[in-house]
């Protein structure tokens, strides 16, 4: 991450003889060292479901860890995501933690009815009395050229359901830290990882959850800029970055917000921002319609209505089937799409 | 059918006491009474809804005879009255649900052993996996006892239940109550293969397929199945033959499905009636015991009735309260909203 509050944050708090704390790594290495350090933390801690005990995940985000913490701990299971899922009900009434895995976002769906039907809504069901404390990670998103089902974006699907959260990590930093956070929470997480930046590598800052000492469920200002606001999450944060670095070249400042918490919405963050650009897009993977980004464009709506210079654009993929790899550039929201809808805002004359 | 070896069942008591056949014998008239009153309460406007289950009472109350809530748990489904009765729940809080006062009811499921109901059928078949696994984890010996009916059986939940149960060796008893009806459609439109119990064996899973009608034919084979799980040697499934008297809810029309003569012989005989004969033959009980076993349960009828009656509406805050232990920012801002319009506070 190339944000100078981190490291300035992260040399203050580093003290005299302490080893600095900072340290750069891949995504997939500050998942799994998340995961390590959550289950030598919290002893009722369990990572299960398939492939991820031996194998260490198809992406290796578990890698190593049945060998360091037991079978007991991180374990195989039989490959049914509605049983994996349906399990860690169970395992949760019994007062366990669990940290499920499905292998990849589009199977997710045979899950579903656990995810809404049950998970969702124990807490409620029971009054309190039956919390769900799951935190259910799922690779997120395309960019791999992966066969069909392997490139889903979930998140208006999940953050629809009452009962659950939803956070997207963007970096290395933000993977560590955010599902250090999600793994401890008392309610279920639906944890979204963009894996085409999985080997993204990153400085992470260990000691620091927050740059600015802000909420763990806040959103993120990741850079500053006067003109306009970008708001995306997951993958799409660096390429909104990139986008940003672009259109400083001429003189257009963009701040780019990284939503984080798809629920909660840290809706203070997203006026405070645009309120200062007076202008935004959103940026996302997932289709257009009924999609996240309406949610957004209706939150600034709400709060910067009177100061806003043209309607919220969303640049986003679109109401069809996820394509296949050789399509999917055409459809995940890229540089140029992304500075269309900038121009869009920018050039907007009111009627 | 049964494939549970006889070794397995060390662990089980020995017959049943004439003082636990009187104890069962009250029970199933206890629920008889409240499932019959709860189906009049809701003629009466009294409940919304409610799902009998008349002529399941000795699969009910004899498969829940045997949990030890010291140690158990119990994942029902819609229709287990009866279990929780035997259970000792708190039958206003359970009937709750079917005041449409708390979906999942009012009773605390880790303090009574019982998780919330749930209209999901087979939902809870799969929770009740990863409870039994939890046991293992922690070195427990508590068993869970899963609920389901034939027409849940088509579910796949229920085949992923068994299976991970199965490779996990996990301490589950599926009990299946074949009612012979999934709403309208009969069991040979529902299940394949003729029995619910024929599955176990894909699972390498032994079961159990009894008279669900016959209270203690119920109890021991819960027993037997306790044992085998407790000891370490997996899931067991029991499927026990019983009949779903009457229709599947209080909204439901069985005279659309099947007439009145078809019920009859279906049915075969009460099981209420045909445990009385026998303790009547054996000398166990008496009229007069059966005639105070039927006050007892008037009685408790009354007082879960006037219970049910004083429940006022749940305080509209709980509504927002009991969604998450870690509120967000936007539940806190509608709640606020719904106060501000609703209560005008």
């Amino acid at each position: 991450m190339s944000n100078s509050i981190l490291e300035s944050d992260a040399a203050a708090s580093t003290g005299a003889g302490t080893p600095a704390a900072t340290t750069v790594m891949s995504m997939q290495q500050a998942l799994n060292r998340a995961l390590d350090e959550v289950l030598a933390e919290h002893p009722k801690t369990l990572i299960f479901g398939e492939d991820c005990g031996r194998l260490g995940g198809v992406f290796r985000i578990t890698d190593g860890l049945q060998a360091k913490h037991g079978a007991q701990r991180v374990f195989d299971t039989p490959l049914a995501e509605s049983g994996i899922l349906g399990m860690s009900v169970g395992l949760a009434m019994a007062g366990f933690h669990p940290i499920p895995e499905v292998q990849f976002d589009g199977f997710a769906y045979p899950a579903i009815n656990q995810i809404v039907c049950q998970i969702a809504r124990m807490n409620y069901r029971s009054r309190g009395t039956v919390p769900m404390p799951i935190t259910l990670r799922v690779p997120s998103f395309g960019g791999i050229r992966a066969p069909e089902h392997h490139g889903e974006s979930l998140e208006a699907l999940f953050a629809h359901v009452p009962g659950l959260k939803v956070v997207s990590p963007s970096n290395p930093h933000e993977a560590y830290h955010l599902l250090k956070y999600a793994a401890t929470r008392p309610d279920p997480v639906i944890f979204m990882e963009p894996k085409s930046r999985y080997w993204q590598k990153g400085e992470v800052d260990l000691a620091r959850g927050d740059a600015a000492g802000g909420s763990p469920e806040g959103a993120k200002v990741m850079r500053e800029g006067r003109h306009l606001t970008l708001v995306a999450w997951g993958a799409m944060v660096s390429r909104c970055l990139q986008v940003a670095e672009l259109a400083a070249e001429d003189g257009i400042e963009i701040e780019v917000l990284d939503l984080r918490w798809l629920k909660p919405i840290d809706a203070g963050a997203l006026a405070a921002s645009v309120r200062k650009t007076r202008r935004a897009v959103v940026v996302h993977e997932a289709p257009l319609t009924s999609g996240l980004g309406a949610e957004v464009a209706q939150l600034i709506t709400q709060s910067c209505f009177d100061i806003l210079r043209a309607p919220v654009e969303r640049v986003t993929g679109f109401d069809v089937p996820y394509p296949s790899g050789d399509l999917e550039d055409e459809y995940i929201p890229n540089i140029d799409r992304i500075l269309f809808g900038i121009q869009r805002v920018l050039e907007y004359k009111r009627g | 059918m049964d494939t549970l070896l006889p070794a397995a069942s060390g662990g089980a008591a020995g017959p049943l006491t004439a003082d636990e056949l009187r104890e069962l014998y009250s029970l199933m008239v206890a629920v008889r009474h409240l499932d019959t009153s709860a189906i009049a309460w809701q003629r009466q406007g009294i409940i919304p809804g409610y799902a009998p289950e008349f002529g399941q009472e000795a699969a009910q109350v004899g498969s829940g005879y045997a949990v030890d809530t010291t140690r158990d748990f119990v994942f029902p489904t819609y229709r287990e009255m009866g279990v929780a009765r035997t259970m000792g729940v708190d039958m206003v809080a359970y009937m709750s649900t079917h005041k449409a006062t708390w979906h999942g009811g009012l009773y605390n499921p880790l303090e009574s052993r019982l998780a919330p109901i749930q209209a999901v059928v087979a939902g809870s078949v799969l929770h009740a996996v990863g409870w039994a696994h939890g046991q293992t984890l922690d070195k427990k010996d508590g068993v869970a006892l899963t609920y389901f009916g034939d027409g849940a059986s088509s579910q796949g939940d229920v085949h992923e239940a068994m299976n991970f149960a199965a490779v996990m060796k996990a301490p589950v008893v599926f009990f299946v109550q074949n009612n012979g009806w999934a709403i309208s459609v009969p069991t040979e439109r529902q299940v394949a293969g003729g029995s619910v119990a024929a599955r176990a064996a894909g699972y390498g899973m032994p079961a159990l397929q009894i008279d669900g009608d016959d209270v203690v034919a119920v109890v021991e084979a819960t027993r037997r199945a306790f044992a085998h799980a407790r000891t370490g040697n997996g899931p067991v499934l029991i499927e026990a033959m019983t009949y779903r008297r009457g229709p599947h809810s209080t909204s439901d029309d069985p005279g659309r499905y099947r007439s009145l003569d078809e019920e009859r012989d279906g049915a075969g005989i009460d099981p209420l009636e045909r445990f009385r004969q026998r303790l009547l033959a054996e000398g166990i009980a008496d009229e007069s015991f059966f005639a105070g076993a039927l006050a007892a349960a008037k009685a408790e009828e009354e007082q879960i009735r006037t219970g049910i009656q004083a429940l006022g509406p749940r305080p509209g805050t709980e509504m927002f309260d009991l969604v998450f232990q870690e509120t967000t920012p936007a539940l806190q801002s509608q709640a606020a909203n719904w106060r501000e319009e609703s209560e005008h506070v």
